[in-house]
């Protein structure tokens, strides 16, 4: 390895950190003026790929595929201000986050769309007309369009810039994303600032994807995989700051030049193949990042959002109704074994439901309550799973023992990550969180000796008495039924108070002698310890555990859960969990397009209720109860 | 004995000087106005009292301990209650929980897990909303409170620890002259029961001048003028810079 | 917010409710539970769905099995071996199957492989390569259909240490099928080829291949010889960037199902033209099982199967062949009968080995070639498991946990 090799490889990354500007420009302007986390931009961008792969190849030629970039990027920027007209400005109102179910629902759409209309097969578009070859470099050979994309990059950029500057538009955006609240106060009509806004960030995610037909294959996979590298350089660069995105897109893809150029590197008494440090080296560098720098490499504090939403109502202690309602629903879980004695799959069904309650429970302690979104949630369900699993696997632990070690794991991950994650707030907290999953993910994915890597542990069965079904099930309900209680009793006492204290106005909370950074530390320890209690039971439940239980879908999956049934209520994410969980498997069972149905669904509950399941239907019975 | 004791207090933003070398003090039981124009450096002297902000320089002692580098938390554990410029209360709870939790924290009962919070303190809570003459609202969600009697909560949630000095910046700010007189009224009879010292900002002259038992100005960040209200008045400098001239601001004064 | 939360509850439990009663009906069929990852491995099952169904088609066309038909339900795995687990669960628990069948991933086949063994479930696991599932993990009620990883790899080292290359570089992607297959190419090769220089490893995430980067380390290593376990997008990434930056021009490329019509296809006119494959020359089998199946299926699609149609189908042979030998759908009786069971697939004859469970069905090897603008194979030849796969003594040792 010499140093040409090394610089080589830095230009070669140039041309990566242009791709990548290109994805997460986007959303952080989206992110930036509108505060909606988009979830689906990840799959703007694959639908780029995908309409200018059929435009390039219907019309062919050098028209077909620079014409196509551009017709592209047109059709992708009036889908995104489509989506915005139709479906986000409808619950703009919501409560915060809660736009990010609706993008998750497009994504599940999108992309079963995307199969319908393109098919299962990877579609490799043409190269470009004008750009096919390569030139000497350093003795090496740099394909052309390599070196036209690493000038693509900024010269996006000194267009926005200029744009930003120079325009009305731009300025109007400026401001927006710096304070909200006041562009609304000068009269400036927000809605069509917002359809503008997106429309442009959806535009630039169908250039970006539009530009790398003529690199990579239009797949359906490439949703997923963009949309959290693009989250990761907008974090980075700093929210709402594109010169930040670039800057980001380029450190991280520099690092992961880095790493493939290193390859294999002895150190003597052992070797590291950087190669495999890829997988997660956007993700080191965002905790780094965030731990030395909690707004981004450019970014700045952002002012306070006022929650454009109702905020929550006050905690009001059990009803006798509401005692009655959760003791039938309870008896009625408790006789589930009897009731469903003719179909043993209810309770197959109800072990994970019950294993989703607790999920989103644990999770929803910190979210709601707590003001703090944790995007990898997941971390703590795969810390508890893997620790119950591995001292099986290593120490034949019996299971009394493994369940008992499964909330401490998760603990011990909670207390680590959460000592740095309460420094932050807001998204910069979220996608710290996120980081942290995927470098727990990541760690169990690499370190096959310990955790079998991608095939995961195998061999976890619940051992006597609860061997059968039912007898699991009563486990499962039974700590389920106590964790459920239990974050229930602590949001009742001083201690969760002083966690919505906290949350509702952390200055007021300090000049009150609270310390909020231990006080929500804490809280997203007990959080971690119940979730892991959840990761426990799932290992035993399926009997083996693989790194996807701690994957970003995990975590995503928890916050749908959360937002479904409502985040301002504490029955919420118990719902939402119920829902999500059996919904999901009867859509699996009906029909191909499941993810479309499933998608579907989510939006007519979004649309129908923005305040969640629970909170939607508090409110009609509030409204019933004035009139009558 | 003065209770709060401030020497030589500067601080600098960018190169642009805040607080200019201020020192001042306060008397038991004294009830302290602190005013100035726009961007005199009032509010940054408050922040660094309170602990939110750190001073490049100067000593700040209450009760013979000095308060530099201390955390807003700590600084009410000693004794020393606040208000804010923009009344912030717990939106989520209802006006007396606001008001609980203070107490709560205030017996050092946070981190317990189990008691329901609601039956902690409930009668001091009450005690306290009463003083402040909201103990009909108790059980109201506080955000639906009307702006004045958000104002008030907070003066109740800022008496929750006996505080023996009390920070109130622009304590009036957006209320109606009426509401105005009533809340200050307030506080000047709470301060003078319980042998408070309060230190208060506030635009309100009429305000200042009609209870304020001492006045010290700010302008540009240096200390100009300490007095009484009829000293303050005559005082030219401060004249000076608030109005150029003295003629409204005596008009303003005498409405 | 009182009552609409224990309404909600009461929602949530009716929901479920539903699901109750919804038990196994009287058997006039023989139902096959089979579950697989369609939603992310489209380019592979799509086409291996029609070859299923048009296996099933044909059997129950002859009258089906002990004059049963066969009816499969089918099921999206979620791809993830938690639902993967469930799904299962549902088939043999509400849908009272007793034979399961399918999974692609690695990791869901194995967890099926588990609860199979666990709850005394037959499994066939169809085209997960994990070597784990007959070997390491293998238990009594598992067998599988496809060439595993071990053997796709063993199937291409006699061309590889043909090619005579003594520093070679290797990509795979960062998971355990990557892995296993590079692991079992350096310890094959360096057995039987002791001074072999092993220059690099690439290993890029699944999926997400910085093709340009990862080619130009490959070519600064300066091998002679590669070794690819790439496939998907990663593949068509791999080769338009190899080929731009001129990264394989005058180097033996060796690569593990790259002949196969799901990944070949999508580079078109730029199919790495004399790497030398495992994969599925559709157009150049000869044979007339082949025919008759291309033929067939053809007719029915009006499109030409990929090597998923081929696992599809077989599939579903295989499991009738099975049922037919044990004249019973009795677990204990499939068993034994798919010990020593010989089918008839659309690359002829192969057997499910008693000793490991493996199906002996092998894999075409050749070099790729264009053809009208097409990626194809030539210089093909058929490689049959049995010749590649660890005799039966030594399997034994590789399966601790079955019987």
């Amino acid at each position: 390895m010499n140093l040409n090799a090394f610089v080589f490889q830095a230009v070669n990354g140039l041309s990566s950190a242009s791709g990548l500007f290109l994805v997460a420009v986007g959303l952080s302007l989206i992110f930036g003026v509108t505060r909606i986390v988009n979830i689906a931009h990840g799959s703007l961008y694959m639908l780029g790929t995908y309409i200018a792969y059929s435009v390039a190849t219907k019309l062919g030629g050098a028209l077909g595929f620079w014409g196509g970039i551009v017709l592209t990027a047109i059709l992708v920027g009036i889908l995104g201000a489509i989506i915005e007209v139709l479906l986000l400005r409808r619950i703009y109102r919501a409560p915060e986050l809660f736009q990010l179910l609706a993008t998750f629902a497009l994504v599940l759409v999108f992309n079963d769309a995307a199969l319908w209309i393109w098919g299962p097969e990877d579609l490799l578009g043409p190269r470009a007309p004008g750009l096919t070859g390569s030139i000497e470099l350093l003795g090496r050979r740099l394909p052309t369009y390599d070196i036209f994309l690493i000038v693509v990059g900024p010269a996006v950029l000194l267009l926005l810039h200029m744009a930003l500057s120079k325009t009305r538009f731009g300025r109007l955006m400026r401001a927006a994303t710096q304070d909200r609240e006041m562009v609304g106060a000068l009269g400036v009509n927000q809605a069509m600032l917002f359809t503008g806004v997106f429309a442009l960030g959806a535009m630039l995610a169908g250039l970006g994807g539009a530009l790398q037909i003529a690199r990579e294959p239009a797949t359906l996979t490439t949703d997923l995989n963009v949309i959290g590298d693009a989250f990761v350089v907008v974090v980075v660069g700093g929210m709402g700051s594109i010169t930040g995105a670039y800057v980001a897109a380029v450190l991280i893809a520099e690092v992961k030049a880095l790493c493939i150029a290193l390859g294999i590197v002895d150190f003597g008494l052992f070797t590291v193949n950087f190669s495999k440090m890829t997988l997660v080296a956007e993700f080191l560098v965002m905790a780094i990042v965030l731990i030395t720098r909690p707004y981004g490499l450019l970014g700045r504090e952002q002012g306070a959002v006022r929650s454009v939403a109702e905020p929550e109502e006050p905690l009001r202690p059990a009803t006798t109704a509401t005692k009655i309602g959760g003791l039938i629903v309870l008896f009625v879980l408790i006789a589930m074994p009897l009731i469903a004695q003719g179909s043993p799959y209810t309770l197959v069904l109800g072990i994970d439901v019950l294993i989703a309650i607790l999920f989103a429970a644990s999770l929803h302690f910190i979210m709601g309550p707590g003001g703090m979104h944790s995007f990898g949630h997941a971390a703590y369900f795969g810390l508890g799973a893997y620790g119950a699993a591995l001292l099986v696997k290593w120490f034949a632990a019996p299971m009394g023992v493994a369940l008992a070690a499964a909330p401490l794991v998760a603990l011990m991950g909670a207390l680590l990550f959460g000592w740095f994650a309460v420094r932050l707030s807001g998204v910069y907290l979220a996608m710290l969180t996120l980081a942290f999953a995927q470098i727990v993910w990541a760690a169990v994915f690499q370190w096959e000796t310990l955790t079998g890597g991608s095939n995961g542990v195998l061999g976890v069965w619940p051992s006597a008495p609860f061997e059968s079904r039912p007898a699991f099930y009563y486990l499962t309900l039974a700590l389920a039924a106590l964790g459920v209680f239990l974050i229930r009793r602590f949001l009742f006492a001083p201690f969760g108070y002083a966690m919505r204290a906290g949350r509702d106005s952390p200055l007021r909370a300090e000049a009150i002698g609270l310390d909020v950074k231990r006080i929500h530390w804490l809280a997203f320890a007990i959080a971690g310890c119940i979730c892991g209690v959840a990761g426990g039971l799932f290992a035993f439940a399926k009997g083996s555990i693989s790194p996807e239980t701690i994957a970003v879908s995990r975590s995503i999956d928890g916050l749908v859960m959360v937002l479904l049934g409502g985040l301002q209520t504490l029955s919420g994410p118990i719902v939402g969990a119920s829902v999500f969980a059996v919904l999901q498997d009867s859509v699996m069972r009906s029909t191909e397009y499941w993810r479309a149905l499933l998608g579907g669904v989510i939006l007519l509950l979004v649309l129908a209720f923005p305040a969640g399941i629970v909170g939607g239907l508090a409110k009609l019975f509030a409204r019933r109860k004035a009139a009558s | 004995m003065s209770d709060l004791v401030i020497r030589q207090l500067s601080k600098s933003f960018g190169g642009v000087r805040a607080v200019n070398d201020v020192s001042f003090a306060i008397k038991r039981g004294e009830f302290l106005a602190l005013i100035g124009p726009n961007g005199a450096g009032k509010s940054t002297c408050f922040n660094m009292i309170n602990g939110q902000l750190q001073p490049d320089s100067g000593e700040i002692m209450f009760e013979g301990t000095p308060l530099r580098g201390k955390k807003p938390r700590d600084i009410w554990r000693l004794g020393i209650g606040r208000t804010f410029q923009v009344a912030a209360t717990f939106n989520s709870m209802t006006v007396i929980e606001n008001v609980q939790m203070a107490l709560i924290s205030h017996a050092s009962q946070v981190y317990r897990l189990w008691k329901p919070a609601r039956a902690l303190h409930r009668e001091r809570a009450l005690e306290l909303l009463a003083q402040v003459g909201m103990q009909d609202a108790a059980d109201r969600p506080s955000r639906e409170l009307a702006y004045g009697d958000v104002k008030r909560v907070e003066l109740a949630i800022a008496l929750a620890n006996e505080p023996r000095l009390l920070l109130m910046d622009e304590p009036t700010a957006g209320m109606a002259p009426k509401e105005r007189n009533d809340l200050i009224a307030l506080v000047k009879r709470l301060v003078i029961e319980r042998g408070i010292s309060v230190l208060f900002t506030e635009h309100s002259m009429d305000v200042v001048f009609a209870f304020a038992d001492r006045i010290i100005v700010l302008a540009r960040g240096k200390l100009i003028a300490d007095g009484d209200a009829r000293s303050i008045r005559d005082n030219p400098q401060v004249q000076e810079v608030y109005f150029g001239t003295g003629k409204t601001f005596k008009a303003e004064a005498r409405s | 917010m009182i009552t609409a939360r224990t309404l909600g509850l009461v929602a949530a439990a009716g929901a479920w409710a539903l699901t109750i009663g919804h038990g196994a009906q009287a058997q006039d069929t023989i139902k096959i539970g089979e579950l697989n990852s369609y939603k992310t491995q489209t380019a592979f099952l799509d086409p291996y769905k029609k070859g299923w169904e048009l296996a099933i088609e044909e059997i129950n066309a002859k009258g089906g099995v002990l004059g049963k038909k066969l009816e499969v339900i089918s099921r999206d795995d979620g791809s993830s071996p938690g639902d993967a687990v469930r799904v299962a669960e549902e088939l043999v628990t509400r849908e009272g199957v007793n034979i399961l069948a399918g999974t692609f991933l690695s990791n869901t086949g194995l967890a099926v492989t588990e609860f199979a063994g666990k709850k005394k479930v037959f499994f066939l696991a169809a085209e997960p390569l994990t070597d784990k599932i007959t070997w390491q993990n293998g238990n009594r009620y598992t067998f599988r259909l496809r060439a595993t990883t071990y053997m796709q790899v063993a199937m291409l080292v006699p061309e590889a240490l043909a090619a005579k290359k003594k520093r070679w570089a290797l990509v795979y992607p960062n998971y355990e099928y990557g892995q296993a297959a590079a692991a079992t190419f350096k310890e094959m090769m360096k057995a039987k080829q002791p001074d072999i220089e092993f220059v690099t490893e690439q290993a890029p995430p699944l999926g997400k291949v910085d093709a340009g980067a990862v080619v130009q380390a490959i070519d600064d290593a300066k091998p002679d010889a590669i070794f690819n376990v790439l496939f998907g997008a990663d593949f068509a990434k791999l080769v338009r960037e190899g080929g731009t930056r001129g990264v394989f021009k005058d180097r033996t490329v060796v690569s593990v199902l790259s002949g196969e019509p799901e990944y070949l296809d999508p580079v078109k006119e730029e199919a790495p033209v004399g790497w030398i494959v495992t994969g599925y020359p559709w157009d150049k089998i000869k044979i007339p099982e082949h025919q008759t199946f291309l033929a067939a299926y053809q007719k029915k699609y009006n499109d030409y199967p990929r090597l998923g149609s081929i696992v599809g189908y077989a599939t579903m042979k295989s499991l009738a062949a099975g049922i037919a030998k044990a004249g019973s759908t009795d677990t204990e009786k499939l068993i034994t009968a798919f010990r020593g069971l010989a089918v008839d697939g659309p690359f002829g004859p192969f057997t499910y080995r008693a000793s490991d469970h493996q199906a002996t069905a092998g894999a075409f090897v050749g070099k790729i070639a264009l053809e009208n603008g097409k990626g194809t194979m030539t210089d093909i030849k058929y490689v049959d498991g049995a010749s590649v796969l660890p005799s039966d003594d030594e399997v034994k040792k590789l399966r601790p946990a079955a019987e």
